[in-house]
């Protein structure tokens, strides 16, 4: 039962250190290319996850505030506020700021997701990088199984 | 123009790069220009940086005008501002001598290649400026996937030899953004410097999870510097690659993970923690010892010159890894100076092995035979390089040696001292058998080697110009860098003296 709990309660990282080995096993173990570049994409998936678990707080939304949380006096007087502009006071930045109330625990942390998009980005390049150098290596070898490759090596030596 | 100095390392670089994108497919005269003209901007503005470290202390530049911890800043001190002058200036020379070398072993791609360079370039000065820790692990992947294209354009073999570095290389970033992810958890912050006010301020010192940051943060950045035995992706990328790559490449992109070493250890995690609570040094000062032999004996095996030099860069590593982990305040004096040196030594013999492989063709030892008639500055500029790698006074090798000789005294690792005179050793053995084949001319020739021989009778001639110049003065460089040892360790010993590295074991 208690382990139970345990496994349960970090459900998240248990999973994404799985993945990760799955993936390090396939990019170690592997013999052909695309194989391999297949494992080292699992293995930069379980990274994200991990990130992306670290903003999660329970019971949170999205880290985005909606407009009548910002100006809760003006709700439905939007389009008034619209035409008569210049009559109607504008509050400014900081005043908006202090009449907020936001509880920082309702929210997800958006910041380690953000820096996901940049390791997605990464992702995608390292692979498209690896899938073309893949692509070479079957024109200069004429295979991507590893073990034939190296054979046409010694061979031709 | 003078507070923009950080910035304006890395963006000349950068700017240059799309511009060349742009402009240099069709215009291929244009490339080379453009090319020095940026690393020349770099090189200026890295001058300029070290001035002003050297009298205002530490420059913070911030991007945008937004302070550090939401913001992103580079953040300049005594060891960044060194290293950073290092990288450019040997990515300056290199681009000197690519300027036939890439024409003629990348013919169809000039304008792609020198766009890779510079992007590469970009990339090893940001790791070097950047106070971000997850910006190093962006600038770690730009300078990554750039190099595995720049290794992949040569032959046949570079190409399966970039696929590994490709797997290698991803796996160590991949650990050392897992790394970062732990150390946010802990402190809530990406800035280098605000992790470690955090760190000091929670009292997390003792915490697991700084530990596992630690030790994910480590083996990442062993992968990536090819400390051995993580090195098996080294050999085969620098030797198969088109030369002026592995003239960039190897005496940069080990260098420069050595400095995130450095980093994360005394900024990012403080020495208390690396050295006193951790107690490893023993451990890893072994493990060099380890590498430093096992390379070095590799290097004696090989007959190809790139890849002998390829395993001394791997015996290098050990030599600062071990220096660095002697926990001592010399041994990292010794290791931060021997980054710039090596830089230099090996940016030297990788010239040189670029020159006889343009003139000959040819990879083996044995294309060097009778060089001395014929090609007498190269091989001036060679003999100053293999002096510096062994460590003859009065080269900058000689001082680097010197200084992590006398930290592994003093902190009594004798191991290690040992270690790295056998690796001298070993190093007089290696070049001394190049001079002896290069001056000492032709062995009998086997067989059928008549009709080679005449060839090579009147084949080699004296390197041109473009190549020549970047060779002697990275070989007169290192003379200075020697000479002028104390001003270079003056600034060294200026950073490192404030983290009190000595007194704390005592």
């Amino acid at each position: 039962m208690e382990l139970l709990e345990a496994l349960s309660a970090k459900f998240n990282y248990w999973i994404y250190v799985i993945i990760m080995m799955i993936g390090l096993y396939a990019m170690i173990s592997k013999n052909n290319l695309v194989k391999k570049l297949i494992g080292m994409s699992i293995f930069q998936t379980a990274i994200i996850l991990f990130y992306v678990s670290i903003g999660v707080k329970e019971g949170d939304t999205i880290p985005i505030l909606y407009h009548d949380q910002v100006h809760p006096s003006h709700g439905d007087s939007h389009h008034e506020a619209d035409t008569g502009h210049g009559e109607d006071h504008h509050p400014s930045h900081e005043e908006i700021v202090a009449n907020l109330h936001i509880e920082p625990d309702d929210f997800a942390n958006p910041l380690p997701h953000v820096l996901m998009l940049t390791a997605i980005v990464v992702g995608v390049a390292t692979l498209g990088v690896g899938l073309a150098l893949t692509q070479k290596i079957y024109r200069d070898f004429g295979s991507i199984e590893e073990n034939e490759i190296l054979e046409s090596i010694k061979s031709a030596k | 123009m003078i507070d923009q100095s950080p910035a304006i390392i890395l963006l000349a670089p950068f700017l240059l790069a799309i511009l060349l994108a742009l402009l240099g497919i069709k215009r291929e005269w244009l490339c080379f220009p453009l090319v020095i003209t940026g690393l020349a901007i770099s090189v200026a503005a890295s001058v300029v940086t070290l001035m002003r470290v050297i009298d205002e202390g530490t420059i913070q530049y911030l991007f945008g005008g937004w302070e550090p911890p939401f913001g992103i800043n580079l953040r300049v001190d005594g060891l960044n501002a060194l290293v950073a002058l290092a990288v450019s200036t040997v990515s300056l020379l290199t681009a000197i001598y690519s300027k036939r070398a890439v024409p003629a072993e990348t013919s169809d791609k000039v304008s792609q290649f020198y766009t890779l360079y510079l992007l590469s370039v970009t990339g090893l000065l940001g790791i070097v400026l950047t106070g971000d820790a997850f910006n190093l692990y962006v600038l770690i992947e730009i300078s990554a996937l750039t190099s595995y294209a720049l290794i992949g354009m040569g032959s046949k073999r570079a190409t399966l030899a970039a696929y590994k570095y490709l797997i290698m290389g991803t796996i160590g970033a991949s650990f050392y953004l897992l790394g970062v992810g732990y150390l946010y958890i802990k402190t809530g912050s990406l800035n280098m410097y605000d992790i470690q006010e955090q760190i000091v301020a929670n009292d997390l010192l003792g915490s697991p999870t700084i530990l596992v940051a630690f030790i994910l943060i480590m083996v990442g950045v062993w992968i990536k510097m090819a400390f051995f035995p993580l090195h098996a992706w080294l050999p085969n990328s620098y030797t198969f690659g088109p030369s002026t790559t592995s003239t960039l490449l190897g005496p940069l992109v080990t260098k420069v993970m050595i400095y995130v070493m450095i980093r994360m250890i005394l900024t990012v995690f403080s020495p208390e923690f690396a050295f006193d609570q951790l107690d490893w040094s023993n451990i890893i000062v072994w493990m060099s010892v380890i590498a430093i032999l096992a390379a070095s004996i590799s290097a004696l095996a090989q007959t190809s010159l790139q890849k002998m030099l390829a395993f001394l860069i791997i015996a290098e590593v050990g030599y600062m890894v071990g220096g660095v982990w002697l926990a001592d305040e010399m041994g990292i004096v010794g290791s931060i100076y021997h980054i710039i040196a090596d830089a230099f030594m090996t940016l030297c013999v990788f010239l040189f092995a670029g020159i006889i492989f343009t003139k000959t063709g040819r990879r083996d030892l044995s294309a060097m035979e009778g060089l001395f008639t014929k090609m007498p500055l190269t091989m001036v500029g060679f003999l100053v390089g293999a002096f510096s790698l062994i460590g003859i006074p009065p080269t900058a090798g000689f001082f680097s040696k010197w200084y992590l000789i006398q930290g592994g005294i003093s902190s009594g690792h004798y191991e290690y001292v040992a270690a790295l005179l056998i690796s001298s050793l070993i190093n007089a053995v290696l070049f001394f058998r190049i001079i002896e084949i290069a001056y000492f001319g032709t062995k009998p020739a086997e067989g059928h080697g008549h009709h080679h021989e005449e060839e090579r009778k009147d084949g080699p001639t004296e390197a041109s110009f473009s190549m020549l110049f970047p060779l002697l003065i990275t070989a007169a460089l290192l003379i200075g860098i020697g000479l002028y040892n104390q001003e270079v360790v003056a600034i060294i010993t200026d950073f490192v003296s404030q983290f009190n590295i000595g007194a704390t074991i005592l």
